[in-house]
């Protein structure tokens, strides 16, 4: 097996380009360091992205903020301005893992592993970033929701990278959050995971939400219908219950090791109704 | 030897003080040497391949396409590992559980083994050995397997303990029956019963360092394994068994041990290792990876459990009785048999009955793990009384006060108890401030009482007065919990010296005495009181090194505060003889002083507990979280009291774990779904509140200071006690184990 630590982008896709058996790109590694203890894992290159320029970056701009594919989730929120823009997504990408794991996994990676239950990539969708790709033939963008397409796979080309992550500028009286539900208190995976991002008008009523669901599907989803349930309300009761239904009737659960159908389907709501909560009051909701 | 074990009551200096464990820095810097950190010139890698079936006939297995691979120096089979077990059926299900013979029991059940030069060239001939399965109908449920439609897994096992014997064989291996008095009658008495069935999932130990080994087989008919154990004779015993070796010839030494909690009781891998290494004529290291300890080395028993209590209205019960059903992966155990015995323990009852059935299922061979079988029955039979005291109106300690088993009650599986402190502790959980403390919103309380026997044993020790005073203990216990540490201050005691003056190690089979396992919670008790009669026995040497330094007659000199001193005034001028002064003149005296013990710890006293557990449920979402917990227990008494805390603490955190979330999880296939600590959930240190401890101190009549074992008692009563705070938190129920976020929210929605 090699190892390469290319100094670009472009030797790094040139090298993920050329390989011709599974390569893998390691950013924090917390999820491909695992994966090379399994007894049936295989590699014949791993690329270091970690010496490339600006990979380390959060960078914030008139658009919003560009966060490096190697930034640490720990790093997030030591960024003051990233965390009163987007708490809903920091405090998602640090619960992955423990307090040492955030120190080296980033939200690239989290994406990129393309697990369903993924903790950062509701919030993501919720906020409705994209991604800046580099890849043989230059740079494209993508939504984020566009690049898990099912457990473990992406969209992702033959030697492209995720070069960034980027998350738009906010609005005022905006807010997000995100809850998961482990049984456990850290080192867990989502059984259910559920992020909020929500606009208010002046009045406290609803303008714009997004509210996407992790860990009830093959990948993460964007619930159009638990939205629509919210937008135009003061986040009334009635208003909550309705989300909490639309986001149980839209979970497509599995039974497995982690958690039942009736259960994951209950309680996608229960925690879509505290995470609205949460990104209301944070947008400035009473 | 004359060695009186009866207990003396005496001021102590040492025993009782917590000096720092002399093994700590080593394992906190990395220093300390475990089963993978042990290498060898030349050493080969080792891999097993594992079966993928729950259940499979092997009609073949072909290695020659795996022995071509280039680096690859052995390969064996079972047939490398012929049957020499001479019809001992207990060793057999050893050599089958370490390779697959006829067929593969369960998933992950070893079929071929491979030594090779690296890690890859090991893989890579695992992938080329082509095994024939003709994969068999399996069963991996306790109940399911009972049924008369179930597939046998051995079509050789006829129930025994039944009258008259079955002619047909089934997965029960055993029936097993305790109790006295007429329950019938007993329960004709009560003015009410409760009667409810529990079941219980598979749990494993979870130590965290996996089972390694280092194995060398010589030409001449030698052998040495370093090995991670919890009982190094015992692993030569069977290895040696296994293998066609002389005892003698095979040298077992026990590294450091990052967990064992009884799945270091049993040899999984360590014969297929020195078989490779026979083979191959070089040394093989063989380490199991995480997901191969949960697939193939030993978990606990699932479990289910009918429990029936009769009681008065006053609260004395008239009768209990309980079936249960205990798994024992593919081959015959006897935990239920253990469960049985353990079910009542805690009460005085007049009419009792308990009867066990041994359950074979695809699954892995159980083997014991902490108090094993007992967490489970006091699951059940805690979780009926504390309904019983509900029932009746009646505070639940009260009611155990009222039927605690005390001295001279005739046990539910036969002695009569000598002094206990199942009564003591339940006293101190009534006066417990925890008892009467205010619990929050949504918070439940729950407490219940745990037994366990305790064990003793053959024991050898040795202690060897070196030539500047300072002592080596030898001792062959292997040190799981700190015991090194507690039989130094035990030494420091008897002889009269400060604590770092003892330097106590485990020593390897070749250099003493054999000596039962760490099993039983009897390391610090059966060894302690080999060091006391070691150590006595060095103080008769001294004594003669200073009768004859004096001059004096042997009756002229006695023992006292760590000296030799010269009786009556005649011998008045002469200032007693340190340790230190004996042994520096010890050549000139007649040689090196030391003093020797073997025996049997006979009179393992009775060990009791009672926990109380406060828990908080999130009725939406069935999350708990346990706010405060307290543990009190008798240790008889505690030599070194914060590793006496340490193991009530342990035991009721794996008891937490077991209760709330850990479980085997099995598909349809048979397969294990969670081989691995991310989705086999013990807690993490902030899943538990800081775990209080109260140590009573009953003293054991058989021991020279007291000492009870304190190892295992401490994991029986937490799932009962977690399931009482819940049911008490949700207001119902709840009588499956574990008690995870999904069965608590279906019980909250009717559909438990």
């Amino acid at each position: 097996m090699r190892y390469e630590r290319p100094q670009t982008l472009e030797d790094a896709a040139a090298l993920l380009a050329a390989a011709d058996a599974p390569a893998f790109v390691l950013a924090g590694g917390t999820d491909l360091l695992v994966r090379m203890q399994n007894d049936n894992f295989e590699a014949d290159l791993i690329v270091d992205i970690k010496s490339i320029a600006g990979m380390g970056d959060i960078v914030q701009s008139d658009a919003g903020f560009v966060i490096g594919a190697a930034v640490p989730c720990a790093a997030l929120s030591e960024d003051a301005a990233l965390v009163a823009a987007w708490p809903g997504v920091v405090e998602a990408a640090n619960l992955i893992g423990s307090t040492q794991i955030q120190g080296r996994c980033t939200v690239a990676g989290n994406l990129c592993n393309a697990s369903p239950a993924a903790d950062s990539v509701p919030a993501l969708v919720a906020a409705d970033a994209r991604v800046r790709i580099a890849g043989p033939n230059g740079t494209r963008e993508a939504a984020v929701i566009d690049i898990p397409t099912g457990p473990g796979k992406t969209s992702l080309a033959k030697g492209e990278i995720i070069e960034a992550v980027l998350l738009p500028k906010r609005a005022a009286q905006a807010g997000d959050a995100y809850l998961r539900f482990i049984p456990r208190t850290e080192m867990d995976i989502a059984v259910v995971g559920v992020s909020v991002n929500l606009t208010l008008d002046a009045g406290g009523t609803v303008t714009s939400a997004r509210v996407a669901l992790g860990a009830v599907g093959p990948t993460v989803m964007l619930v159009d219908a638990a939205a629509e349930a919210i937008i135009g309300t003061s986040l009334d009761d009635a208003a909550l219950d309705a989300l909490a239904a639309a986001c149980s009737a839209a979970s497509t659960p599995i039974d497995d090791k982690r958690g039942t159908v009736a259960f994951r389907t209950k309680v996608a709501g229960v925690l879509a109704r505290r995470a609205a909560q949460t990104a209301y009051t944070r947008a400035g909701g009473k | 030897m004359s060695f009186d074990a009866a207990y003396q009551s005496k001021t102590f200096n040492s025993v009782g003080t917590r000096p720092l464990r002399p093994d700590g820095v080593d394992k906190v810097t990395g220093r300390a040497r475990y089963g993978a950190d042990f290498n060898m010139p030349g050493q080969l890698v080792a891999r097993v391949l594992r079966s993928p079936h729950a259940h499979a006939r092997i009609r073949g297995i072909d290695t020659s396409k795996a022995e071509a691979v280039k680096g690859v120096k052995a390969i064996v089979t079972a047939a490398d590992l012929p049957d020499l077990t001479n019809g001992n059926a207990d060793l057999f299900a050893i050599l089958d559980n370490c390779m697959a013979r006829d067929k593969a029991m369960y998933d992950g059940h070893a079929v071929a083994a491979v030594a090779a030069i690296d890690e890859k060239a090991a893989k890579q001939a695992l992938k080329l050995i082509e095994v024939d399965y003709e994969v068999l109908p399996h069963v991996v449920d306790v109940d399911a397997a009972m049924q008369t439609d179930a597939p046998v897994l051995n079509e050789t096992v006829f129930t025994t303990g039944i009258e008259p014997a079955p002619t047909s064989p089934s997965n029960v291996t055993n029936r097993a029956e305790f109790g006295h008095g007429d329950v019938d009658a007993g329960f004709a008495k009560a003015d009410v019963i409760v009667e409810r069935s529990y079941k219980t999932e598979q749990t494993h130990q979870g130590y965290i360092e996996p089972h390694a080994c280092v194995a060398n087989c010589n030409t001449d008919g030698t052998a040495d394994l370093w090995v991670c154990t919890q009982g190094h004779f015992v692993y030569r015993q069977n290895c040696a068994d296994l293998l066609g070796l002389e005892v003698s010839k095979l040298r077992v030494t026990s590294s450091e041990i990052g967990g064992g909690f009884g799945g270091k009781t049993h040899v999984w891998a360590e014969p297929v290792a020195l078989a490779l290494s026979r083979k191959a004529g070089r040394p093989v290291k063989l380490i199991m990876s995480r997901e191969e300890v949960f697939r193939a080395s030993g978990p606990t028993s699932a479990t289910s459990i009918d429990v029936k209590i009769g009681a008065r209205k006053d609260g004395r019960i008239t009768a209990a009785s309980a079936t249960l059903r205990y798994s024992s992966g593919p081959y015959p155990g006897m935990w239920a048999e253990l469960g049985a015995m353990t079910s009542f323990a805690c009460y005085d009852l007049d009419n009792v009955q308990t009867v066990g059935f041994e359950v074979l299922v695809n699954r892995p061979k159980v083997a014991a793990y902490r108090a094993p079988s007992a967490p489970m029955a006091a699951f059940a039979v805690e979780s009926a009384v504390d309904e019983l005291a509900h029932t009746l109106g009646i505070d639940a300690v009260d009611l155990r006060v009222k039927n605690a088993a005390k001295e001279g009650t005739k046990s539910s599986y036969g002695p009569v108890y000598g002094p206990i402190g199942i009564g003591p502790t339940l006293q101190a959980a009534k006066s417990h401030p925890h008892m009467s403390a205010p619990l929050g919103k949504n918070q439940g309380r729950g407490m219940a009482c745990g037994f366990w026997f305790n064990f003793g044993g053959q024991t050898c020790t040795d202690l060897n007065i070196n030539a500047d005073g300072t002592v080596t203990l030898a001792v062959g216990t292997v040190d799981v919990g700190g015991s090194r540490a507690s039989l130094s201050l035990i030494a420091a005691e008897e002889l009269g010296i400060a604590y770092d003056d003892v330097k106590a190690v485990v020593a390897d089979t070749a250099t003493l005495g054999y000596n039962d396992m760490t099993d039983g919670s009897r390391g610090t008790f059966s060894s302690s009181m080999a060091t006391i009669s070691a150590a006595r026995n060095a103080i008769k040497v001294m004594c003669k090194r200073a009768a004859l330094t004096w001059d004096i007659p042997l009756e002229d000199v006695y023992w006292e505060d760590g000296h030799a001193h010269a009786a009556g005034t005649k011998h008045g001028n002469r200032a007693p003889l340190s340790v230190k002064e004996l042994a520096a003149e010890a050549g000139n005296t007649g040689g090196p002083i030391a003093g020797h013990s073997e025996l049997v710890a006979d009179g393992a006293g009775v060990s009791f507990a009672t926990h109380i557990c406060d828990i908080e449920v999130d009725p939406e979402t069935g999350s708990s979280r346990v706010v405060r917990y307290t543990v009190i227990q008798d240790a008889g008494k505690a030599v070194h009291p914060s590793y006496v805390e340490g193991q009530y603490q342990g035991g009721a955190a794996q008891g937490i774990g077991w209760a709330l979330n850990e479980e085997y999880v099995y598909g349809a296939d048979g397969r294990l779904q969670n081989p691995g600590f991310l989705d086999y959930r013990i807690p993490v240190c902030s899943d538990l509140p800081m775990i209080d401890t109260q140590i009573l101190e009953i003293p054991n009549p058989n021991h020279p200071y007291g000492v009870r074992g304190v190892g295992e008692t401490s994991i029986v009563p937490p799932l009962a006690a977690i399931a009482n705070a819940v049911s008490n938190a949700v207001g119902v129920r709840m009588s499956h184990i574990p008690i995870s976020p999904p069965r608590i929210l279906a019980a909250l929605d009717g559909n438990g």
